[in-house]
């Protein structure tokens, strides 16, 4: 299972468990706070040869229509996906 | 239930038989060895199912417990000593986890100077961890504790893991008659281990967490009160205990001889059965003196003790421990016990037994003398030399 | 046919997480869990992983995981397997994923013990050489001349003065049933051998290089080429040992420049010609030995 993002922050008494176990994938943050720089996908470009989703250190590349997005509340900005692109199709854009 | 003739080490492996742990981690320390190389055997002969683990460290004897318990296994494992303080990160990580593991403890002194024989500056000095602590009299209730460990651990709002000590070589290696029950009983008392608290395929989990300033005291107040609500699940055990096997047990204390009492003594684990002889002794003559053994150190028996000794003139806290620099661990607790409970009389403090020194009859019977003079001292026996 | 970007298993196991942007180790964790699947049972001692996984209430692993102590990693895990094993569950994985000083350091000894008991677990170690969580001290498995918080670079000692520690033929020399060494820079590879590691009975141990933009002195968009380029200079090794023989997966026809490796990245910057000659040498007779040894 994929851990995805949950409405209830179990921080109070009666929500905290009595022991340290808890439901597996339970996030209540985002990581695109972290970002200075986008990934931005030309589609056009793109080939779909799956490099960026494999060498994502966050997992954030899916696979999408024969090609990819990109998830961005979990994005880091660490621009390897870029990187990792041969055919160019991947350009970091500033956060404003 | 059958009649055999076993040290304290193998009753307590026996015990151990009879709950049908899944996981066994054993690491081999004097005096608790006999433990595991008995249960090595149950294995061997086929008596008992459970994945026997020749662990390389005692570290690792309980990190592996824990890693059982984490997948909702009953595990065991038996230390001393040395042995204890090596595993001793893992003590209260498995207290915080909140898993019913069962660990067999040989009361034993610590190094430095090194020494084999019994104290119980060993368990004492891991009070704080989160364990429950029971101290052992004799072998039979050695048995008795391995069965009513994992009851009362396992119990959801307790969840906390059980320490049963038994006094090294005094009792480990000592031979009486005990009751072994048979396994249909022991199966009639004990329950299946049943938790939430467990990685599980159906129902994936993230266990053993960090947990921030926000939520860290909300964590740690309900294992405070894990381990209180043992109190009551240990009495709610020993009554179904002695309805199926027909012994006994009296919570966390056991008081003898305390009701009209104008002197108490207080101790706990093997040294209970010598006091106890010189209470009869002394009675006798006219002296008007009891014993409160106490059989849990964790969660402690303040109500109990205080209870006990309300309309006592004077107590005394015999134990074989000392906390460098203050005084007995026991006293210190049973003090707290008394002014909580307005309780104005003099106690002193008596540390003997260190490194297996022999506590005579004779010193027994001076402590009563010596406690009738009404004031609070500090005491070390066996340091006149031999 | 092996496992690859096409057909590995979609679903993300670990996300969300708080690890540094580019982070190396978070990319091995990640493959791995996808290539193992669903059952999976994680354990992670103290360290980075463990640190960015699992804050309450932001628990990151999709799938079973714990942390264990930071020296119980592989005996947690034998607790793992042997717990489920007794209760009759058999289709599931315990793996580890533990960094270089939980591994070649305080963690040696429980790791050493679960191979010699031939415990069925897979131990990952992500090595990121130094103790990153902590704030980049030196391990044994920090090279020669890195700059660490604990072996600074000054005019008399040019950082760690000792060569890693080889915990791949410390490992293999117990006669374990499997053992590789990886890099981030060659998922597929990575990947091929966390597959094969799946289908084996007994103790599994791989060994993966994995950049950490912060302790290393690098952009964090540079941990997969670095990765790559540690192997392609020679100073890394794709291997495995399996039935009593060392293979090599990955010769390179010539080695890249090891000074332009060493350059790119800040713990080495302050090494002088004279050192760099030292690593070159040291790694000029790893090799001889390599060449010699490994099939």
């Amino acid at each position: 299972m994929k851990p995805f993002l949950r409405e209830k922050v179990p921080v109070n008494f009666e929500d905290v468990p009595d022991t340290t176990s808890f439901e597996a994938g339970y996030l209540v943050t985002k990581n695109a706070g972290w970002r200075n720089v986008r990934p931005v996908i030309d589609t056009a470009k793109c080939v779909g040869c799956l490099n960026c989703y494999l060498y994502c250190p966050d997992g954030v590349i899916f696979k999408k229509d024969g090609k990819v997005a990109i998830d961005y509340d979990f994005c880091k900005g660490c621009g390897i996906c870029k990187k990792i692109c041969k055919v160019q199709a991947i350009e970091l854009e500033a956060e404003k | 239930m059958a009649k055999q003739f076993l040290s304290g080490d193998e009753a307590f492996a026996y015990g151990i038989r009879l709950a049908r742990p899944h996981v066994i981690s054993a690491y081999p320390i004097t005096p608790q060895t006999i433990v595991v190389e008995k249960l090595s055997e149950f294995v061997e002969d086929g008596s008992l199912k459970s994945e026997f683990i020749h662990v390389e460290s005692e570290h690792s004897a309980l990190s592996c417990a824990i890693g059982a318990s984490s997948v909702g296994a009953r595990a065991f494992t038996a230390t001393s000593s040395q042995g204890l303080l090596y595993m001793a990160e893992c003590l209260p990580y498995a207290a915080g986890g909140r898993f019913p593991i069962v660990m067999m403890n040989a009361n034993r002194s610590t190094a430095l100077p090194w020494n084999i024989y019994g104290d119980q500056r060993d368990s004492l000095s891991q009070l704080d961890s989160g364990w429950i602590q029971a101290y052992a009299e004799n072998a039979q209730e050695a048995l008795d504790l391995a069965l009513l460990g994992y009851y009362i651990a396992e119990n959801k709002a307790v969840s906390t893991p059980f320490m049963a000590n038994l006094d090294g070589f005094v009792l480990t290696h000592t031979y009486e008659v005990v009751d072994v029950p048979s396994q249909e009983q022991a199966d009639e008392f004990l329950p299946l281990f049943e938790t939430e608290n467990k990685m599980s395929l159906e129902k994936p989990k993230n266990l053993a967490f960090s947990a921030g300033p926000d939520t860290n005291s909300i964590f740690k107040y309900k294992e405070h009160i894990g381990i209180l609500n043992a109190k009551s699940v240990i009495a709610e055990a020993e009554g179904k205990f002695e309805a199926i096997f027909g012994r006994k047990y009296t919570g966390l204390t056991e008081n003898y001889q305390t009701e009209d009492a104008d002197y108490i003594l207080i101790t706990l684990g093997s040294i209970s059965g010598l006091v106890r002889e010189i209470v009869d002794k002394l009675r006798k003559n006219g002296e008007k003196v009891g014993l409160l053994k106490i059989r849990y150190m964790r969660p402690f028996p303040n109500e109990e003790i205080a209870q006990a000794v309300k309309n006592a003139k004077a107590v005394a806290v015999l134990e074989k421990d000392i906390s460098f620099g203050n005084e007995g661990a026991v006293y210190t607790n049973v003090n707290s016990a008394l002014q909580k409970a307005e309780i104005n009389i003099p106690s002193s403090n008596y540390i003997g037994g260190l490194g297996g020194k022999n506590i005579s009859p004779q010193e027994i019977e001076d402590i009563f003398a010596e406690i009738k003079s009404g004031i609070s001292d500090i005491k070390f026996l066996g340091i006149g030399g031999v | 046919m092996a496992v690859t970007a096409k057909t590995l298993n979609e679903t993300e196991f670990f996300y969300g997480h708080k690890a540094c942007a580019g982070c190396g180790g978070s990319l091995a964790v990640r493959i791995a869990l996808k290539v193992l699947g669903e059952n999976a049972i994680a354990v992670l001692p103290a360290g980075c992983m463990s640190a960015v996984g699992f804050n309450f209430p932001q628990l990151c692993f999709g799938n079973n995981a714990i942390i264990s102590t930071f020296a119980g990693t592989a005996s947690m895990l034998t607790g793992v397997q042997a717990g489920l094993k007794a209760q009759g569950i058999t289709d599931f994985q315990a793996v580890g994923f533990a960094g270089d000083g939980g591994t070649a350091d305080i963690g040696i000894q429980a790791l050493s013990g679960a191979i010699d008991r031939n415990d069925d677990i897979l131990y990952i170690c992500y090595d990121n050489e130094a103790y990153m969580n902590t704030g980049i001290q030196k391990s044994s498995l920090t090279p020669f001349g890195a700059k660490t918080t604990t072996t600074p670079a000054g005019k008399n000692i040019h950082g760690n003065i000792r060569p890693k520690k080889n915990m791949f033929e410390i490992v293999a020399a117990h006669g374990i049933p499997y053992a590789a060494t990886a890099s981030v820079g060659y998922l597929n590879d990575f990947m091929k051998k966390v597959e094969k590691a799946k289908s084996i009975k007994g103790t599994k141990y791989i060994h993966i290089l994995a950049p950490c933009p912060t302790g290393w002195g690098i952009k964090t968009d540079e941990t997969v080429e670095i990765a790559k380029e540690v192997v392609d200079c020679g100073l890394w090794y794709l291997a495995e040992y399996e039935n009593g023989n060392f293979t090599l997966n990955h010769k390179p026809n010539e080695f890249s420049d090891i000074e332009k490796y060493l350059k790119k990245q800040a713990r080495f910057k302050h090494l002088t010609d004279g050192d760099i000659e030292i690593i070159r040498k040291s790694r000029d007779e790893k090799w001889e030995y390599i060449n010699k040894n490994f099939k």
